[in-house]
């Protein structure tokens, strides 16, 4: 459930009064970066507030095992990526998730669930990375799902289980922002010519 | 109302769709060979087949099963179910027992597509089905015993 | 091989009463008791005593005065029956004797109850002798019979036969020897006349087990049956101050809710409308006699009172005061934090009220305080009350309620409820949250050295709450000294000349039980951890100087410890690699076991890969049950030195909630278990809980030897920051 602050937060965000939304700050909020590859830059650096929220880290592990919760703690029961990034054979990520989160009916909490649910593939990595290696990563097909940035963009705006990360479920923070806003970043990163920080 | 085979028999139940299936196995359907262990699919001991492969019945909404056709430890019969069962038994596996209808089916489900699995194949499918009493070392044992009379 | 199905034990029970037919409906609820209260024979029963029933069909059913959850007595005490009995193994079978204490008290305890690895001990000679009164009134009935004289007469594998070639099962004999008077004091065989005891007989309760048609309380339904789960107090102490259940009672499937002592239950048609009412409730607590202490807080009390160096538990020579003027003197401070039992079946009963009386069914580990509790509680004569002892998913404790906290409970949910049928269930996190927990305890620990490296004196300040005082076994205490709290800390094996071992009792409203292995879990850590610290500063071996060390009376203890190094081919030799090797020995309840476990480092973590095992038991009536409890004593004891801990916070609200924050040890984490069984002709002494003490600080030492780090702070997670 989201915080009363947070609920106010997005109620408000009509876009033309929108300064940030749920934590992310909107596009126009660079505009006043006169230079065009800083404000590039600057906008990356607004995705990295999404990249980097446990939501969306925590499935894309630079090994083989999920991790969960805000302290990114290891998945339990322990679980393997598998050859298809859909568990091992006999602890399946379906075996326990589901197409959507299920509130648990003893106990706190739900479990997540997403049609699909699985992890993201091995060499699209980020946990322990720089905001410059992430962004050099996204840039490069082999490295992210063998996207266009254009197909990058479909994927940060429209992705279903990327989406999971604003509608995690009960018991869960989601991500900053909203999806809608994150398309609209990674929109504007990429026709400002998808700069990436340095260092 | 949901409908869905059970153990090869059509069953309908009228339940809110919410409830999870190990509660529709057990107080409506009197199947009590799936046990409740945490009700959070940390310990496996409500594994069943849910249209052929392993799932935590504690965190299965009814309206999942739907349609589909789910297995539980009273439905077992396969060649891997009766390896699975006789090896359990040859090497006393269980001490309390509450968790094994869960390990049998891991176990079964993991031979069904491993024949002859590793002890990585053997910890990794069996990482969701927790033994209080710590009988693993047993049921390692009696998986590859499975799998050698399976072969032989 | 025998199979514990519902429907065959009903089968079964059917059977037993020669000549006398029974409806099988009315026999299955009744419980065994009705059967065999006169202990003998109304003429057509072969219930030869309370233990023994012979069907038609030969096969021989033992009452088992001890419940089974893991342990073994099923297949253990039928077969000390069906040894002297001579019977075959196949046909045996085994079921839980009814709460009835003068039948079936545990002659360790003077009530029925099962505890502290008794069921072996106290059983050995009464059920061999039950086994043989049976045997010599069958052979009196065929003697009888053929007209032969008794001597002649031989009895194998179940066979009865004589040698003119008469031959007889026995379940035909059993109507004529239900009409003999039962030997008082038969004789018993000699070991060398063993044939099943010591042998590895299949598990009767295994088939069961392994299909899921073993029946365990939750698997009980009764018509019309409300399921009930209740809203305890979030904290230890608290009580109900108010509270809304508008809502709860709007649930579908809710029948009901009704406040209780304990707090407020919630009544459905469904376990899921139940769980969803309770949800729904609206409740204010009231703190103002609640433990509000975090765990932290609670730590720094329990440090400042050892300094006060506690009551004696036991002093040897000059006590501490030979440490006084040593060369060295080495300290530590031993934390070990409050543990769950989180048997995988959480605590369950089922209770049907009637106009007649009561019938319950629980895994009751205690029947003697369950039964009576339950009676005060509707206001019934214990008379009109059933107890059905029923398999229990795990225990390690956790049913041996003194208090019988749960019965109460069960008896109060019914009392506010009226007559029916309940079904009362706690959830993991009930579980977790619910206490009744190992004690947290410290241990203040010192010793000495002289100048030339012998220890001068060792003293061992235990603080923790006492588990007994206050409750029904508090008798049992003397001069309010309750060893349960020290145990393992004192007796020790070793001659250190001048020891002390002092017991600083502390309080809190958080209550605490017995968990598997009891005070063993924390001062067989303490105790071998901190002599494997001062064996290191003299420079010796820890095999060799825990041998050193060993009493001359302490042989027992000598050879599970040369045995073990043995098995492990111990060469002096901490670290070979990246694997080290640590050591431990420690008798809890007359059973000797000393372990050596191979540690290598694992993401921060202790990774165990090998544990040998050497135990010394007396008597091995069932190896094959023997090294089962060593494995799953290993894998539970180093589940919990790794992972467990429960805390509270600041406020005293219990932080862990289920096995996610709770971890249960994982076949990837279990490690390869040797075990070897010392040949003895002792009495058999218990195996569910002495195969535990040991790990945590055979670990521990590879640990230290592997790394420099000594953790006194358990569980490793926590000392490592893995």
């Amino acid at each position: 459930m989201l915080k009363p602050t947070l609920l106010a937060a997005l109620l408000c965000a009509a876009p033309a009064f929108a300064e940030t939304v749920n934590g992310l700050r909107t596009p126009d909020e660079f505009s006043s970066i006169e230079n065009e590859a800083e404000r590039s830059v600057a906008l990356f650096e607004e995705m990295m507030v999404v990249i980097e929220h446990p939501r969306c880290l925590n499935c894309h592990p630079v090994d083989n095992s999920p991790r969960q919760g805000m302290d990114m703690e290891m998945h339990q029961p322990p679980v393997v990526r598998g050859p298809a990034d859909f568990g091992a054979v006999g602890m399946r990520c379906n075996t326990c998730h589901g197409t959507e989160n299920i509130e648990y009916a003893s106990g706190e909490g739900s479990i997540p669930g997403h049609q699909p649910w699985q992890l993201a593939p091995l060499e699209t990595g980020w946990i322990g990375k720089s905001a410059a290696e992430i962004c050099a990563q996204l840039k490069d097909p082999e490295r992210n799902g063998h996207r266009t940035l254009e197909e990058l963009h479909e994927h940060n705006a429209e992705d279903g289980l990327v989406g999971w990360g604003w509608h995690p479920g009960k018991g869960r923070e989601p991500a900053p922002g909203s999806q809608e806003v994150f398309g609209e970043l990674t929109r504007a990163w990429i026709e400002t010519g998808a700069a990436c920080p340095t260092g | 109302m949901t409908t869905f085979e059970l153990n090869g028999k059509e069953v309908t139940v009228d339940v809110p769709e919410d409830m999870p299936l190990l509660w529709v196995l057990r107080d409506e359907l009197r199947l009590t060979g799936t046990k409740f262990g945490c009700g959070v699919a940390q310990c496996g001991a409500c594994t069943v087949f849910l249209n052929g492969m392993t799932r935590r019945a504690c965190v299965t909404p009814v309206s999942m099963a739907e349609g589909g056709f789910v297995t539980t430890i009273e439905g077992l019969d396969s060649a891997e179910s009766r390896a699975v069962q006789a090896a359990w038994t040859r090497l006393d596996v269980p001490q309390c027992g509450w968790c094994q209808s869960g390990q049998v089916m891991s176990a079964t489900a993991l031979l069904r597509e491993i024949r002859d699995p590793s002890d990585e194949d053997i910890d990794q499918a069996m990482a969701g089905n927790i033994c209080r009493c710590a009988t693993y070392v047993r049921i390692r044992k009696a998986i590859h015993d499975a799998a050698d009379t399976l072969e032989g | 091989m025998t199979r514990l199905s519902r429907r065959a034990f009903v089968a079964s029970s059917a059977g037993l009463v020669i000549g006398l037919t029974l409806p099988l409906k009315s026999r299955a609820q009744s419980g065994a008791a009705a059967a065999l209260q006169s202990g003998a024979t109304d003429g057509s029963t072969f219930a030869p005593n309370a233990f023994v029933r012979v069907a038609p069909d030969d096969s021989v059913t033992v009452l088992i005065k001890h419940i089974e959850f893991g342990q073994g007595p099923f297949t253990g005490l039928a077969t000390l029956v069906a040894e002297e009995m001579d019977a075959d193994w196949s046909q045996m079978r085994a079921e839980h004797a009814p709460a009835n204490t003068e039948l079936y008290k545990n002659l360790a305890f003077g009530m029925q109850g099962t505890g502290g690895s008794t069921a072996m001990a106290n059983s050995w000679t009464q059920m061999r002798k039950a086994g043989a009164a049976a045997r010599a009134m069958l052979v009196a009935a065929a003697a009888q019979e053929w007209g032969v004289p008794e001597s002649e007469i031989t009895v194998a594998k179940g066979r009865i036969s004589h040698p003119s070639g008469r031959e007889s099962g026995f379940g035909a004999l059993a109507e004529k020897a239900a009409q003999l008077t039962p030997p008082e004091e038969p004789a018993l065989k000699s070991p060398a006349e063993f044939r099943l005891i010591g042998t590895d007989l299949p598990k009767l309760d295994t088939p069961a087990k392994t299909d899921g048609t073993a029946q365990f309380t939750m698997d009980v339904y009764r018509e019309g049956m409300q399921t009930v789960v209740v809203a305890h107090p979030p904290k230890f102490g608290a009580t109900l101050a108010g509270f809304d259940d508008a809502k709860a009672r709007e649930m579908p499937g809710v029948t009901a809710v009704h406040e209780i002592p304990q707090g407020v239950a919630v009544y459905a048609r469904s376990t899921h409308a139940a769980l969803m009412g309770r949800e729904a409730l609206s409740i204010d607590w009231d703190d103002s006699g609640a433990e509000t202490r975090s765990t932290e807080e609670i730590f720094a009390d329990y440090a400042e009172a050892a300094q006060e160096g506690g009551r004696d538990a036991e002093m040897i020579g000059d006590g501490a005061a030979g440490i006084d003027g040593s060369d060295q003197v080495i300290e530590a401070e031993f934390r070990f934090p409050y543990l769950a039992h989180a048997p995988l079946e959480p605590l369950d009963g089922v209770l049907e009220w009637t106009e007649e009386g009561a019938e319950i069914w629980l895994g009751s580990q205690f029947p003697s305080f369950d039964k009576p509790t339950i009676a005060k509680g509707l206001g019934l004569s214990p008379e009109t009350i059933t107890l059905n002892v029923m398999l229990a998913g795990g225990s390690f404790g956790r049913r041996a309620q003194d208090t019988a906290h749960f019965a109460n409970e069960l008896a109060a949910i019914a009392k506010a409820g009226g007559p029916g049928a309940y079904k009362l269930l706690w959830t993991r996190e009930d579980d977790l949250h619910g206490g009744y927990y190992r004690p947290l305890t410290i241990h203040k620990m010192r010793a000495g050295l002289d100048a030339d490296g012998r220890i001068t004196g060792w003293e061992d300040i235990v603080v923790n709450q006492s588990i007994m005082a206050g409750g029904p076994m508090a008798g049992m205490m003397k001069d309010d000294m309750d060893p349960t709290a020290y145990e393992g800390a004192t007796k020790m094996p070793y001659d250190f000349g001048n020891a002390r071992t002092g017991w600083v009792s502390r309080q809190s409203p958080v209550p605490v039980l017995w968990w598997r292995s009891v005070g063993h879990t924390h001062t067989g850590y303490a105790t071998e951890v901190f002599l494997d610290m001062l064996l290191e500063a003299q420079g010796k071996d820890p095999v060799q100087g825990r041998l050193d060390l060993i009493r001359a009376d302490a042989p027992r203890d000598r050879a599970v410890l040369e045995k073990v190094a043995e098995m492990a081919g111990w060469d002096g030799t901490k670290v070979k690699g990246d694997k080290a090797y640590g050591v431990a020995l420690h008798e809890s309840f007359e059973t000797y076991v000393a372990q050596i476990a191979e540690v290598s480092q694992e993401n921060g973590l202790p990774r165990v890969h090998r544990v040998w095992c050497a135990v010394d038991c007396g008597i091995a009536v069932n190896p094959n049950v023997i090294r089962a409890q060593m494995e799953g004593g290993i894998g539970f004891g180093l589940g919990a030195v790794l992972f467990d801990e429960i805390t509270l916070a600041e406020g005293g609200q219990v932080e862990q909630d289920n096995f996610d924050t709770y971890r249960m040890l994982r076949i990837s984490e279990m490690p390869e278990v040797m075990v070897e069984i010392i040949a003895s002709d002792a009495d058999p002494t218990g195996v569910g809980e002495p195969g535990l003490p040991p790990i945590g600080p055979a670990v521990a030492n590879a640990w230290r030897a592997l790394t420099g780090q000594t953790v006194t702070r358990l569980p490793f997670t926590r000392a490592t920051g893995a």
